[in-house]
């Protein structure tokens, strides 16, 4: 190996370059419980999972991704934290966040942080379409959701998604929710979320090849 | 062995140049100065100069060194705002120009000045009759890209340089990407400014050039960007760049011989290429393939893949090309010539540039198709859109 810089860690270059669990058949005759896909050609990012169920936990996981290096990672290294050790509970599974990925894959440059949250997306997804199969209630899905701008009903979980999705100051996530722009009573605790949001996932866990 | 086929974003020193620059390193002298160590290396800064002019079919007057492209379209460009118009100066340029125009262009904006952005038709082209209807009394500036750098779509200089002969608008033109890939006369081409940069034509990084028509008369219809010196006839401070104006110098003298033949050449391994792809792999599109472009970019949508996982793996098996992905760029806004000819943005996620250049050879095609071929299947396995 030369000690040129690599545009992303090892781990997401070994994921890259040697996928796991990518879905080898026609999805008719991989007997799958649950599906979910998100992103579209036009974002850049397309992403389709697979789950088999057993005793309410995740038994095989196999996947097809349309995207970069690091979409590719992402889905291939959730295909094998949601697998390992006789699988992943569907409890543990539906709460597994953008940083577990991002963590498991030794850290993402910043411009593809927004890469990894398709996954996890995909993923629950997949476990309430398992649920819908099944014609029963989601026990995880949480319906309890607070609502921080009232004016545009935009809850705390959307402010985060924006966020990861690449809303990393207060201009972009105004431009691309509004949020604020009516009453402005919840300016400062949205500037206060995107804060510690952005600190969580845009300061503390990025790969970059240039520092020490 | 590694394959570039990345010559648009940068090409190797020609080996003339190289041995050039190695004969030149003990010429340390200081070009100003009065005593023979400056003046030898004055007189082969005069040299290159020439050859520079030659090869872009100008008068040695009217080339100025500067230190990039990017240094030579700042200085055009800026001149409109420290000019000091007593009016809003109004420029027109398009949006499919280099980051070194467009962002300019919109520091200009901030300060006041009004700006007109062309968008390209389907084609990728800007034609002259859209320049023709922007022009507004406080057109100052058109300011066109001679070569698109994505697809190498050429714009029709010569013709909208005839639109603007009779009026009092100047003219400039980044030709960075078309010198030394097509015949540049800037005598005919009727441009008052034109920028290139010398890594684009096998010379070293840093070195640029800035065409001035008629630099003695028209001098102050810009601006300097660098204060501080008597260099490059008062309009361009700094010690010279020694190196890199002998190399860049050297590189024209050697691509006057050789570009008839290397435009054919590089014209005829594009075309190759190409035709191979075509053959070898389903579901592509060769993105401008009807438009006037440059002879050796080829630029192919693969549908159903993303660019920058080509260019990845592709670097991997020692091929290095480039993506018009915006996936790679960190932006999430595709390329507004790949949208503008196809719009729609998956031709854009799913676009590479394979640019060639003078090292490129038959050999490099057949492997390059070779492993593309079996990437790309590869990545199609991946993907989940039919």
């Amino acid at each position: 190996m030369s000690d040129d810089l690599w545009v992303y860690s090892d781990k997401v270059k070994n994921h890259f370059t040697n996928p796991k669990n990518i879905l080898e058949v026609d999805e008719k005759e991989y007997d799958y419980d649950g599906k979910g896909q998100v992103g579209s050609p036009a974002c850049g990012d397309m992403m389709v999972v697979y789950i088999k169920v057993e005793n309410q936990k995740i038994k095989d996981f196999k996947w097809k991704t349309f995207g970069c290096a690091s979409a590719i990672a992402s889905t291939s290294v959730l295909s094998e934290m949601v697998t390992r050790n006789g699988g992943m509970s569907l409890e543990k599974a539906y709460e597994i966040t953008p940083e577990q990925i991002i963590e498991n894959l030794e850290g993402l440059p910043a411009n593809k942080i927004h890469c990894s949250v398709l996954g996890d997306k995909a993923l629950r997804a997949a476990i309430d379409d398992y649920f819908k199969k099944q014609e029963k209630k989601n026990p995880y899905k949480d319906e309890d959701v607070e609502i921080v701008c009232e004016c545009f009903n935009i809850s705390k979980e959307d402010i985060r998604m924006e966020v990861l999705e690449g809303a990393t100051n207060f201009s972009i996530l105004q431009a691309r929710t509004k949020i604020g722009t009516q009453c402005g009573k919840c300016i400062d605790k949205t500037k206060k979320l995107l804060k510690e949001y952005v600190d969580k996932y845009y300061k503390e866990k990025i790969y970059n090849p240039e520092k020490d | 062995m590694d394959i570039y086929l990345d010559n648009n974003a940068t090409t190797p020193l020609h080996p003339e140049v190289k041995k050039e620059i190695k004969n030149f390193l003990n010429n340390y002298g200081n070009p100003s100065s009065m005593h023979e160590t400056g003046r030898k290396v004055k007189s082969k800064i005069k040299k290159a100069r020439e050859n520079v002019a030659e090869f872009f079919d100008a008068p040695a007057n009217d080339i100025i060194f500067t230190a990039s492209g990017s240094e030579s379209n700042n200085t055009v460009l800026k001149s409109v705002l420290f000019n000091n118009y007593d009016f809003t100066p109004h420029i027109i340029t398009t949006n499919i120009e280099h980051p070194a125009v467009l962002e300019t262009a919109r520091f200009l904006e901030k300060n006041g000045i009004e700006v007109s952005y062309l968008n390209v038709n389907k084609d990728g082209v800007v034609t002259p009759e859209q320049v023709l209807k922007e022009i507004k009394d406080n057109t100052v500036l058109v300011s066109i890209m001679w070569a698109n750098n994505e697809i190498g779509t050429l714009q029709p200089i010569r013709e909208i340089g005839e639109i603007l002969e009779d009026k009092d608008i100047l003219f400039h033109s980044d030709a960075v990407q078309a010198a030394g890939k097509i015949k540049l006369s800037l005598r005919k081409s009727k441009l008052d400014f034109a920028s290139f940069s010398g890594h684009k034509i096998y010379a070293p990084k840093g070195i640029g050039v800035l065409y001035f028509k008629n630099f003695e008369k028209n001098k102050k219809t810009l601006v300097p960007l660098i204060h501080g010196g008597h260099q490059e006839k008062g309009f361009r401070a700094s010690t010279e760049n020694t190196i890199g104006i002998v190399a860049i110098g050297k590189a024209c003298e050697q691509l006057n011989k050789e570009i008839d033949d290397e435009i054919k050449r590089i014209k005829n391994l594009r075309d190759l290429f190409e035709k191979k792809v075509e053959k070898e792999i389903d579901d592509i599109i060769i993105n401008g393939k009807k438009a006037p472009r440059l002879p050796g970019t080829s630029n192919i949508t693969f549908k159903r893949v993303e660019g920058e996982s080509i260019l990845l793996r592709l670097d991997l098996n020692g091929i290095r090309v480039s993506t018009g992905s915006a996936c790679s760029t960190g932006s999430l806004d595709p390329s507004h010539v790949l949208m503008a000819i196809s719009n729609k943005a998956e031709v854009a996620h799913g676009s590479v540039r394979f640019t060639f250049g003078r090292e490129n050879t038959k050999k490099d095609v057949d492997r390059t198709v070779k492993i593309l071929k079996k990437e790309i299947n590869t990545l199609r396995k991946m993907s989940p859109i039919k």
